[in-house]
């Protein structure tokens, strides 16, 4: 899933400092699973920004609204009405939601909530880790189903670097050197010879390097 | 100090030119071509990799050319380096030397010769410019850490396309520039000159022109087909249609290209306000530029020195 959390209270506050009639939309996909942007986080988020509003003596009006995805037009197109009546929307999806409402409704001031942080799942309870890095080229067949490019803080292919120590990242004691995860696992599977051979620099414009990407199925297009 | 800004501050019109590494090891090329344009020019632009094709260091070629006593103005894109590695080559390019920084984007390298590569883009042009003049005017590396001493000083140019959309925000870009600290700007190739002419009416509306000193750009065509190829191919190039016939009717199309390119220098320097000087971009044919130089006018050295 997109793994995304909510920004600071006050921040979101200060971006509609000025309006007062917001509509807050949800979204029922990753960030519900998430815990950062479903039904009941929304709900939480205008509950408290109403209150602050009110102690500061400039009561908001606001709404509120879960939609199944902010990722798909259909679902935005619905809000029409609750949008027609709100001076700004808060959106608490990942980034694609705020462009979604932002280019269905051009003229209406759309304010993001969240922070989009990565693709990845959850480890444990209020944990969630990241896990790829959307690179476009899978290799995660030769590493073990490990993900150098987003699990080695240098994305390198021909790790472990000379900063892995008792299965650590130099960057910081608690995080784990992917390839000392990937050395593991390959050892295990009797695979460890994969590692003699230089893995070749990645094709990165199939990365976001290559400039804003598309995927099309051409048989789900023609119908 | 550079002479450049020396040049453009006594108010005579600057003239650089552009000289394109070379795609391998040997620096004879680029010292033939800095002899050969010495007499003509203020400065030569050594380009960073342009169109993304691997080729010799803006930095390393510009010390070849400073040996031959040319001026270099040292490219910079944002396109290859972190801002470590600026920081790095800046330093470097200082010691070597150098003296004027042209800072710009650089040509994504999906049009060059490694367009699987990973871009960088940790700091954008405007970023750069802001944060090299930060080195020389608060003696600050980009993270704010301070110069102990030696910080580099050096005179600080940025890019400004006139012909890229949306036009009516060219100009406030270009500000934006030069609020960040760009004290020169080398345009784009000039070939749509009503739409120049519009652009520069608006720089001096604003007083832009006396805030930064604009060398218009300017690039011969060989042929109607370098024409075509200009309009059809490369954004950011208005290529208007007379131009590619104009060619097309010549008996010796390489001397049309020039005769145009001189009706342009005199245009210009004769006709549109704000204009400081003038950098000439003779890809891959820089030994036109004497020609150019001395037909329109421009030749200076003899004038001054």
């Amino acid at each position: 899933m997109i793994v995304a959390g909510q920004k600071p209270i006050v921040e979101i506050a200060a971006l509609i400092e000025n309006y007062n009639k917001v509509l807050l939309v949800g979204c029922g996909g990753c960030v519900t699973v998430c815990l950062s942007g479903g039904e009941k986080e929304t709900e939480i988020l205008a509950a408290a920004l109403r209150i602050k509003r009110k102690l500061e003596g400039k009561p908001i009006e606001i709404a509120t609204s879960t939609v199944t995805r902010q990722c798909d037009p259909e679902f935005i197109d619905a809000l029409q009405d609750l949008v027609k009546d709100a001076d700004a929307v808060v959106s608490l999806a990942c980034g694609v939601g705020p462009q979604y409402l932002a280019e269905r409704y051009p003229d209406k001031y759309i304010v993001p909530a969240m922070n989009t942080y990565f693709a990845g799942g959850s480890k444990q309870h209020g944990v969630w880790e990241e896990r790829c890095g959307l690179c476009g080229d899978c290799v995660l067949h030769l590493t073990g189903g490990i993900c150098p490019v987003s699990r080695c803080s240098k994305s390198i292919l021909n790790g472990p670097c000379g900063g892995s120590q008792q299965g650590k990242c130099e960057i910081d004691k608690d995080v784990d050197c992917a390839w000392q995860l990937i050395y593991d696992r390959l050892r295990v599977l009797g695979q460890l010879e994969t590692l003699k051979q230089v893995m070749p620099p990645k094709d990165w414009s199939k990365s976001r390097d290559g400039g804003p990407r598309r995927m099309t199925i051409e048989d789900v297009m023609n119908g | 100090m550079s002479r450049l800004k020396q040049i453009l501050k006594s108010g005579r019109l600057a003239v650089t030119a552009e000289i394109g590494p070379p795609r391998h090891s040997s620096p004879e090329k680029i010292i033939y071509y800095a002899e050969m344009l010495k007499d003509y020019i203020d400065a030569a632009n050594i380009t960073d990799c342009q169109t993304a094709v691997v080729r010799m260091s803006s930095i390393a070629a510009g010390a070849h050319i400073l040996g031959c006593g040319v001026e270099p103005v040292i490219q910079m894109t944002c396109r290859d380096r972190n801002r470590i590695a600026m920081q790095s080559d800046l330093l470097g390019a200082y010691s070597l030397g150098m003296r004027n920084l042209l800072c710009l984007s650089g040509d994504h390298q999906i049009f060059g010769n490694h367009p699987t590569a990973k871009n960088v883009y940790d700091v954008d042009s405007i970023q750069l410019i802001q944060f090299v003049r930060r080195m020389r005017d608060e003696k600050l590396f980009f993270s704010g850490d301070e110069f102990k001493e030696h910080e580099p000083r050096f005179f600080v140019g940025a890019v400004a396309n006139p012909f890229a959309d949306p036009f009516e925000y060219r100009v406030d870009r270009l500000e934006k520039k030069i609020n960040a600290g760009a004290e020169f700007i080398q345009t784009q190739c000039i070939y749509d000159m009503e739409r120049f002419v519009r652009f520069m009416e608006q720089c001096v509306e604003r007083g832009l022109h006396e805030r930064v000193y604009i060398l218009a750009g300017v690039t011969p065509l060989k042929s109607w087909r370098a024409a075509k190829y200009l309009q059809q191919n490369v954004s950011g190039i208005i290529m208007p249609e007379e131009i590619v016939r104009r060619l097309m009717k010549a008996e010796d199309q390489k001397a049309e290209g020039v005769n145009i390119c001189i009706e342009q220098i005199k245009y210009i320097k004769e006709k549109i306000k704000g204009v400081s000087g003038f950098h000439i971009m003779a890809i891959a044919w820089e030994e036109v530029v004497p020609e150019l130089v001395r037909r329109s006018g421009l030749c200076r050295r003899q004038e001054t020195d």
